[in-house]
C-alpha cells in the first residue's frame, strides 16, 4: 500500500471540495483497501466519509425508501422495511460476500465496487481496465467467469455485486453531490459499458459523492426473486445471478422486471425483454421466450458458452419461482 | 505492512491520534493512516490472537468485533476506528472464566491446528448478536467469511449451534 493523506470532514460540503482526481472517498473500504493492498489504486490521498450523516433509512412522500450512502450491507439487508416492500433487495444483498464484509460494506460503496476479473488483479499481466491501451489478456485467455453481453474489444470483466443487480431490477435512483451541485442519476445510466474506455466503471466525476439511493414505490415484493449460481453454495461471485419480479393479475403479467448479474460489465437489464411479458399469462413457454429474447445478442468466449444455457436456465426458474413466490400460507 | 510501506518516505506524513476502547479498556493511540487494524493489533499492541490468514478479507482469521459486529480487521484502517469499542479473542474471556463460545469449541473439539480458530470464535459470537441463525443451514451459511483449511468445519458447527442460546441470553457482545 502507498502512504497517503488522511481527512476525516464532518459534512458533505466539506467532503466534495477536499476531492481531487488523486483522492479517493472511504466508507467500508472493502474493495479500495483491498485494490490499495495490490498497488492497483494508489491514491493520495483518502477522505474517510464515515463521519457523514448519510445513515437512515426514510420513506419518501411519493411511497418509496431513501437509503443513505452509508448503511451498511446488513443492516441494509435486514431493515423491517427493505424486508417488507422490497425482498429482492435484501436476498440479493445476503447472497453476496460474507457476513463480514457486508457488516463494513456500505449502501454507496457497494455501486462503487471495481468491476473486474482476475487479470485485472494481477498487476504482472496488461488490462486495458489498470493500464489503458496495455490489451485485453482475459479475450484469449481463462475466460470462464467473463461476460457474455454488452463486452467490447478492450474488457470482457463483470460487475461482481448482487446488491446493484436487484437495484436495477428496482429501477433504483443514485443521489450524488459534487462541488457544482446535485444530481439524480437512474440505476440503468450509472454503471458503463467498457467500449473504448474500460478503466471507467460508472459515469460519477471526481469530485460527486453518493449520498444516498432511492428506491421507487413498487408493486413488486410479493412475485420476486434472486436467483444466483456460483462454483460454490456460499462466498463466491456469481457465475449468473438473476433478479425477478412481477406483478400479477391471477396469471397475467401486469409489470416484470428481469436483471442479470455475473454476465456483464454492469447489472444487465433489457426493457424490451421486460415489455413482452406485460399482458402474458405466466407460464413456462413465456418465460423461456423472454430468456431467448434477452440472450439472442449474447456472445461466448472460449470458456464461458456454458453462460448462455445457465443464463437461460436461470431466468426461466427465477421467474418461475418468482411468479408463485408469496404463495405460500 | 511496515511504517514505511514500498520504502517510500513517510516524512510528509503524519500520525493521526485515535482513541478507543480495547477489550474494555481506553486506549489513546498514534496511527499512521495506512496501518490496518490488524497489523495496529499484532505489530503495536501485542494482541497476536487475531491472525492475518490472507490479509485480503477473504479467510475470516483476522476477524474481530467492532461495536458489537464482526468486521474483517485486515479491511479496517486503525485510524478509522477512532471511537470505537473493539473485541479481540483475547477479550472474550471474564477472567479465568472462558466466553461459551470458547468453551463450546473446547467441548466439541472444534479445530485441529488452530490457526483460523480466533477468527471463528469471534465471528460467532458475532452471529450470536445478530440474532439471524435459527437452524444448522444458517449457520453454516452465515459462518462462510471463515474458512478452515483442516476442514473442521462440523465440530465448529456443531459448537456454534450448542453455544448460541447461551450466547443470546447473555445480550449483544461489545
Amino acid at each position: 500500500m502507498n502512504p497517503f493523506q488522511y481527512s476525516k470532514p464532518a459534512d458533505v460540503h466539506e467532503a466534495v471540495h477536499l476531492s481531487s482526481a488523486a483522492s479517493r472517498f472511504i466508507a467500508g473500504g472493502t474493495n479500495l483497501l483491498d485494490l490499495m493492498k495490490e498497488n492497483i489504486s494508489r491514491p493520495e490521498h483518502l477522505i474517510d466519509i464515515t463521519g457523514l450523516p448519510l445513515r437512515a433509512i426514510e420513506e419518501t412522500a411519493e411511497g418509496g425508501l431513501l437509503i443513505g450512502a452509508l448503511v451498511s450491507n446488513a443492516d441494509l439487508a435486514w431493515h423491517p422495511l427493505i424486508e417488507q416492500r422490497y425482498p429482492l433487495l435484501s436476498q440479493a444483498i445476503l447472497a453476496g460476500a460474507s457476513p463480514q464484509l457486508r457488516n463494513m460494506a456500505s449502501t454507496g460503496g457497494n455501486l462503487l465496487q471495481r468491476t473486474r476479473c482476475y487479470y485485472f488483479y494481477d498487476a504482472t499481466v496488461p488490462c486495458n481496465k489498470r493500464e489503458p491501451g496495455s490489451g485485453c489478456p482475459a479475450r484469449t485467455g481463462l475466460n470462464r467467469i467473463h461476460a457474455i453481453l454488452g463486452a467490447s474489444a478492450q474488457c470482457v470483466a463483470t460487475h461482481p455485486s448482487d446488491m446493484c443487480v436487484a437495484l436495477a431490477a428496482l429501477e433504483a435512483r443514485v443521489h450524488v453531490q459534487g462541488r457544482g451541485g446535485a444530481r439524480v442519476i437512474e440505476f440503468a445510466d450509472f454503471h458503463r459499458l467498457p467500449g473504448d474506455a474500460p478503466q471507467r466503471d460508472n459515469q460519477l466525476a471526481d469530485d460527486e459523492l453518493i449520498t444516498a439511493v432511492e428506491l421507487p414505490a413498487d408493486n413488486l415484493a410479493r412475485h420476486s426473486h434472486y436467483l444466483k449460481i456460483r462454483d460454490r453454495a456460499s462466498y463466491a461471485f456469481a457465475l449468473v445471478s438473476v433478479a425477478a419480479a412481477l406483478e400479477l393479475n391471477g396469471d397475467e403479467i401486469i409489470d416484470a422486471r428481469l436483471a442479470l448479474g455475473g454476465v456483464a460489465h454492469k447489472p444487465w437489464r433489457d426493457r424490451a425483454v421486460e415489455a413482452s411479458l406485460i399482458g402474458r399469462t405466466v407460464s413456462r413457454e413465456t418465460f423461456s421466450n423472454a430468456a431467448d429474447a434477452l440472450l439472442q445478442d449474447a456472445e461466448p468466449l472460449q470458456h464461458n458458452g456454458f453462460k448462455i444455457k445457465l443464463a437461460r436456465r436461470a431466468i426461466i426458474r427465477a421467474l418461475s419461482d418468482a411468479a408463485v413466490a408469496g404463495e405460500q400460507p | 505492512m511496515s511504517a514505511t510501506p514500498n520504502g517510500a518516505a513517510a516524512q510528509p506524513y503524519v500520525a493521526h491520534p485515535i482513541r478507543l476502547t480495547l477489550n474494555g479498556q481506553d486506549r489513546q493511540l498514534s496511527v499512521l493512516p495506512w496501518t490496518t487494524l490488524l497489523d495496529l493489533l499484532r505489530e503495536q499492541l501485542d494482541l497476536v490472537g487475531s491472525k492475518k490468514g490472507c490479509d485480503h478479507g477473504q479467510c475470516g482469521a483476522c476477524t474481530v468485533l467492532r461495536d458489537g459486529k464482526r468486521v474483517n480487521a485486515c479491511l479496517t484502517l486503525a485510524v478509522m476506528c477512532d471511537g470505537a469499542e473493539l473485541t479481540t479473542i483475547e477479550g472474550l474471556a471474564d477472567g479465568d472464566q472462558l466466553h461459551p463460545m470458547q468453551q463450546a469449541f473446547i467441548k466439541h473439539d472444534a479445530f485441529q491446528c488452530g490457526y483460523c480458530t480466533p477468527g471463528q470464535i469471534c465471528s460467532a459470537v458475532g452471529l450470536a448478536n445478530e440474532g439471524r441463525a435459527h437452524d444448522t443451514a444458517q449457520i453454516q451459511e452465515l459462518m462462510s467469511g471463515n474458512l478452515c483449511r483442516c476442514g473442521a468445519y462440523s465440530n465448529i458447527r456443531d459448537a456454534i449451534e450448542d453455544a448460541l442460546p447461551t450466547c443470546r441470553n447473555r445480550g449483544g457482545e461489545q
